[in-house]
């Protein structure tokens, strides 16, 4: 069958790729476009590794069909540093040294990325939820958890 | 701890690591994220079969299939002979390595790779597998440990001699060790209380995020390359070099960023298939695991049955114990039952001890290191039944503990006599931290338990090239699974006196530095570390040289000091001190590149010991255990890293609580694993947890330069009876078998209520 | 004399049950020559790598080059690996 073209915003810069019906959009990123930041944990949806934005929504990108994102804005981990300027919760993760193998990284940052944006002042519970599709093996969450809530105080512009 | 640690201007400090900035931007290279021009991909066909024999196999159409590029099967690897060598973790038999990758004259579990294929898409490859007729002829199976014991189980491996027993006949018992110290019949008369208990533990997997990973590309005159996700790239070298007969010179294996290992990463699955099919298809072939074949092919650990007796005095003093450790190896022996001996009451001064394991093959992959193998299932059964010994004698659980506290002198019951060790310091914080003295509200409850990991040494190679601009380059060959790299350029620049930031630690390929031993048993900072600060300070040793000869002095007259060369005293001469990059600067001068080396086998590895507190919440009404608070107290020698330090502990307890309450593999009646994906084999999500409190200890082990003990391995060991105790604390039922899951625990909660109904 | 402390499994396997003794060695070169003398197999076993050398408390993955105090205890353990 022949492939679809379909055009999309990934990152803020104008995309287009040939892609076959069966090609995930995880797929389309790590193969087709040669950005290998989102992680295949699972293909299953069960994970997180391989989270991302389509149209200001966190999904997996596992789940999500190449073919559908015609016309979508598309944000993955490659698009979260502004320049040469880290995301704070990119900072912060290195600086509380959230992570460890680094492999969840990538879809647990896009992930409190967009927990963030909807919720400047989460609790912790709600920090845990939230990053409750994202699995880390290494970390036992707590500092991951501790980073994300850290960030959002700054952003907030609290007092330490 | 804080006044020593400021003897330090950079260990104990929480740098940002060095390949932070990478993981964080999405621009590490995992396993699978490596790719070459030309490249076609592999798959493997895995029987459905958990027994059978495999008759025959036909590849014919697979192999006429447009697309496919090479297909192999047992018949392409030379058989091995069954003899034990040291390589890699343990002892490796070959036989049983060739066997396990490959499929020859059985089948041994679901999952059992048995053909591969390489084609120009994973699509054809996948189709190709569909193609291939295996012709197979099912056989009974057997899954359970203490089934695989019984007379009449089917067996395996027909040929299996058992070593350490006799047994006439077949059986699935490979092996049989026992451990003994003084006299446990003497031991138990001289006990007031005598408890008996069977526990059993579920083979529970490593649960590493990223799937196994390889690219390998083997040229016309036979040499490889092979990228892959490992914890030892020179036992990928040695594995694939014994399996394929090829000499070690031709193989170079570059380790990739790894994404989780705990133990799971120090075997080759993929590793000599891709190989191969890259040598028949003249291609370079890139193979990934799907999460699915991750479930059913790779790790576990063992699952253990295990029966404990304990002796002791009223006021607490243990007098005697007996263990029994049966654990199940899969396919293949090598579960690990001497570890579980050995560490199940290796925190305790007992005199009276006697330990025995079995090593048991069953139909289920062979097991793979999983942090401190073997320690965490003895540990459950000899930190519960301790528990029991308090409670019954009505002594504070940690007060038993301290009691009975193995300390320097204490000689272990597998053997040693520990040096300076920090036990009693776990006990005595757990005792006075707040945590162990908070208040618990209805339906719940405490539990403490504590655990013992050796620590291992092994070999180590590195180099500290110092460049001309007066940084580093930290050369070393284990692969960073939790932040070695930033402690290894903590004690580089502590030792060459420079800033962090002028360090740049790198792990190299197999070409590019001598071997190295895996990275696992809670090595690398200890034994890897130790080589780097060997190399640094050879090279801190050339740096004097040259200082010595633009001074025109003996090199003995020259001292290190802050980056510094300076004269030894005012005898030796009025020089101004020359630093490391202005000796850098000028090394072209003074005799060429400053190069520090070094390589050992590292011995004096210090033990680890580790007390944690868990208080559980037990919802009556379905069994679910809420993990509410959670404190880990750790000797870590001392912490190059603290932040990394506290990770690996955090993460270790993490995993225990999973292994504790909800992990476990569910196999159907046909042998067929029916939860192979992290939806129903649920490892802990964030919402499962709360914080934990990782608490370091500093006890330095004198046999390194900066006290290092080794940290990854025992915070695993002490979770899975600290929550069994605490629900039992909340509830009391003493649940005896692991995963302490919403239904069984539920089902525990019902017959105790009929029980007390009864009487 | 350097005392040796042997486990259940390596006693049965190749001392008859003797798993206490002393020997007059003063390295570990030594140690296991003497041992193959004294009872064949065991100190080729221990050479083989599939035993891990335990001198005075410490647990030495490859003890082949040490040198033994006269006073020194050895036990020897199933090798060690780890996660």
């Amino acid at each position: 069958m022949a492939k679809h073209h379909i055009s999309m915003t990934l990152n803020g810069e104008p995309t287009e790729f040939l892609c076959s019906t069966r090609q995930t959009l995880l797929d389309v990123l790590r193969d087709e476009l040669n950005l290998t930041g989102s992680k295949e944990g699972c293909a299953s949806g069960d994970c997180g590794a391989c989270s991302v934005m389509v149209d200001d929504r966190l999904v997996c990108s596992c789940l999500v069909l190449g073919a559908e994102c015609d016309g979508k804005t598309v944000e993955s981990i490659e698009g979260m540093a502004d320049g040469e300027n880290l995301h704070p919760l990119q900072q912060k993760f290195l600086e509380e040294a959230a992570l460890q193998c680094g492999i969840c990284t990538p879809g647990v940052l896009v992930a409190a990325k967009a927990l963030l944006e909807k919720n400047n002042n989460p609790t912790e519970t709600e920090v845990r939820y939230w990053l409750a599709g994202n699995l880390c093996r290494c970390t036992g969450y707590d500092k991951i958890v501790r980073a994300v809530m850290s960030t959002a105080a700054d952003m907030r512009g609290d007092a330490k | 701890m804080s006044s020593e640690n400021r003897k330090y201007k950079w260990v104990g400090t929480r740098q940002i690591r060095p390949d932070g900035h990478d993981k964080v931007t999405g621009r590490a290279k995992f396993g699978s994220d490596f790719s070459v021009s030309g490249m076609i991909h592999g798959r493997v066909l895995r029987s459905p079969h958990a027994h059978a024999v495999i008759k025959s196999i036909d590849t014919s159409e697979a192999e006429a299939l447009n697309g496919v590029k090479a297909v192999i099967t047992s018949k392409d690897f030379k058989d091995q002979s069954s003899e034990l060598k040291a390589a890699g973790e343990g002892m490796i038999n070959y036989r049983d390595m060739t066997r396990n990758i490959m499929a020859r004259e059985k089948a041994l579990y679901d999952g059992h790779a048995v053909a591969a294929v390489a084609a120009t898409t994973a699509e054809i490859a996948d189709a190709a597998l569909e193609l291939i007729k295996v012709d197979y002829e099912v056989l009974p199976h057997v899954i359970d440990v203490d089934e695989a014991m019984k007379d009449g189980a089917p067996i395996l491996h027909e040929e299996m001699v058992p070593s350490g027993i006799e047994i006439g006949g077949p059986t699935n018992i490979a092996k049989f060790v026992e451990f003994s110290l003084g006299d446990t019949k003497k031991g138990f008369d001289e006990a007031d209380i005598i408890i008996e208990r069977s526990y059993k533990t579920e083979a529970v997997h490593q649960g590493y995020i990223e799937p196994h990973a390889v690219v390998a590309s083997v040229t016309e005159d036979g040499q490889a390359q092979i990228w892959c996700c490992t914890q030892g790239q020179f036992q990928v070298r040695a594995f694939v070099a014994q399996l394929l007969g090829m000499p070690t010179s031709s193989i170079r294996v570059t380790p990739s960023e790894i994404g989780g290992g705990f133990g799971g990463k120090t075997v080759v699955y993929l590793e000599p298939l891709a190989t191969l099919l890259s040598k028949k298809s003249g291609k370079p072939v890139k193979m990934t695991m799907t999460r699915e074949e991750v479930f059913r092919a790779s790790g576990p650990t063992s699952g253990g049955s295990m029966t404990y007796k304990i002796g002791a005095k009223k006021d607490g003093k243990i007098t005697a114990v007996e263990g029994s450790n049966k654990l199940l190896a899969g396919a293949f022996s090598g579960a690990p039952a001497g570890p579980a001996c050995m560490c199940a009451v290796a925190p305790y001064d007992i005199k009276n001890v006697y330990i025995n394991g079995y090593d048991v093959v069953v139909n289920r992959p062979k097991v793979a290191a999983y942090r401190a193998p073997g320690a965490p299932i003895s540990a459950f059964g000899a930190e519960s039944i301790i528990d029991e010994v308090a409670k019954e004698l009505g002594i504070d659980p940690l007060k038993i503990r301290k009691l009975n506290a193995a300390k320097k002198g204490t000689q272990a019951a597998y053997g040693p006599t520990f040096r300076e060790i920090g036990y009693e310091e776990t006990v005595d914080i757990a005792m006075g931290h707040d945590h162990y003295l908070a208040p618990l509200g209805p339906n719940q409850g405490r539990g403490v338990a504590s655990g013992f990991w050796f620590n291992i040494g092994g070999e180590s190679s590195a180099t500290v090239n110092i460049n001309e601009d007066g940084t580093a380059v930290v050369i070393s060959g284990s692969p960073d699974i939790g932040g070695s790299r930033a402690s290894l350029a903590l004690m580089a620049a502590e030792t060459l006196g420079i800033d962090y930031d002028k360090v740049r630690p790198i792990v190299a390929d197999t070409a590019s530095v001598g071997y190295n031993f895996v990275t696992g048993g809670s090595r690398v900072t200890f034994a890897t570390g130790l080589a780097v600060v060997e190399a640094a300070k050879d090279a801190v040793r050339q740096l004097c040289e040259r200082a010595a000869k633009i001074w025109e002095v003996d090199a003995e007259a020259v001292i290190w000091d802050d980056g510094h060369a300076k004269p030894a005293s005012s005898n030796v001469g009025d020089f101004e001190p020359l630093s490391l990059s202005s000796l850098a600067g000028q090394a072209n001068k003074t005799g060429g590149p400053i190069c520090g080396h070094n390589a050992q086998n590292v011995q004096g590895a210090g033990p680890a010991f580790a007390t944690h507190i868990c208080d559980v919440e037990v919802d009556p009404e379905t069994g679910n255990v809420t993990v509410l608070r959670y404190t880990a107290i750790q000797d870590v020698g001392r912490a190059i890293h603290p932040s990394y330090v506290e990770g690996q502990i955090q993460g270790g307890a993490a995993q225990g609580i999973g292994w504790a309450l909800n992990e476990e593999y569910i196999y159907n009646s046909k042998g067929q694993l029916d939860n192979p994906g992290f939806l129903d084999y649920r490892i802990p999500v964030a919402s499962d947890l709360p914080m934990i409190d990782a608490v370091i200890v500093e006890v330095p082990n004198d046999r390194h330069p900066y006290g290092v003990r080794g940290v990854g391995e025992v915070p695993i060991v002490p979770p899975m009876a600290a929550v069994a105790n605490a629900i039992e604390n909340a509830t009391g039922v003493r649940m005896s078998a692991l995963p302490m899951s919403p239904p069984r625990l539920l089902a525990a909660l019902d017959q105790a209520d009929v029980k007390e109904a009864a009487e | 004399m350097v005392r040796v402390l042997l486990t259940d499994s390596i006693s049965k396997s190749y001392t008859d049950g003797v798993s206490e003794f002393e020997i007059f060695v003063s390295n570990v070169r030594q140690l296991i020559r003497q041992l193959d003398e004294k009872y064949p197999g065991l100190g080729s076993e221990i050479n083989s790598g599939a035993l891990s050398i335990s001198i005075d408390g410490d647990i030495y993955q490859d003890a082949f080059m040490e040198d033994l105090q006269p006073d020194s205890e050895i036990t020897f353990l199933p090798k060690i690996g780890g996660g």
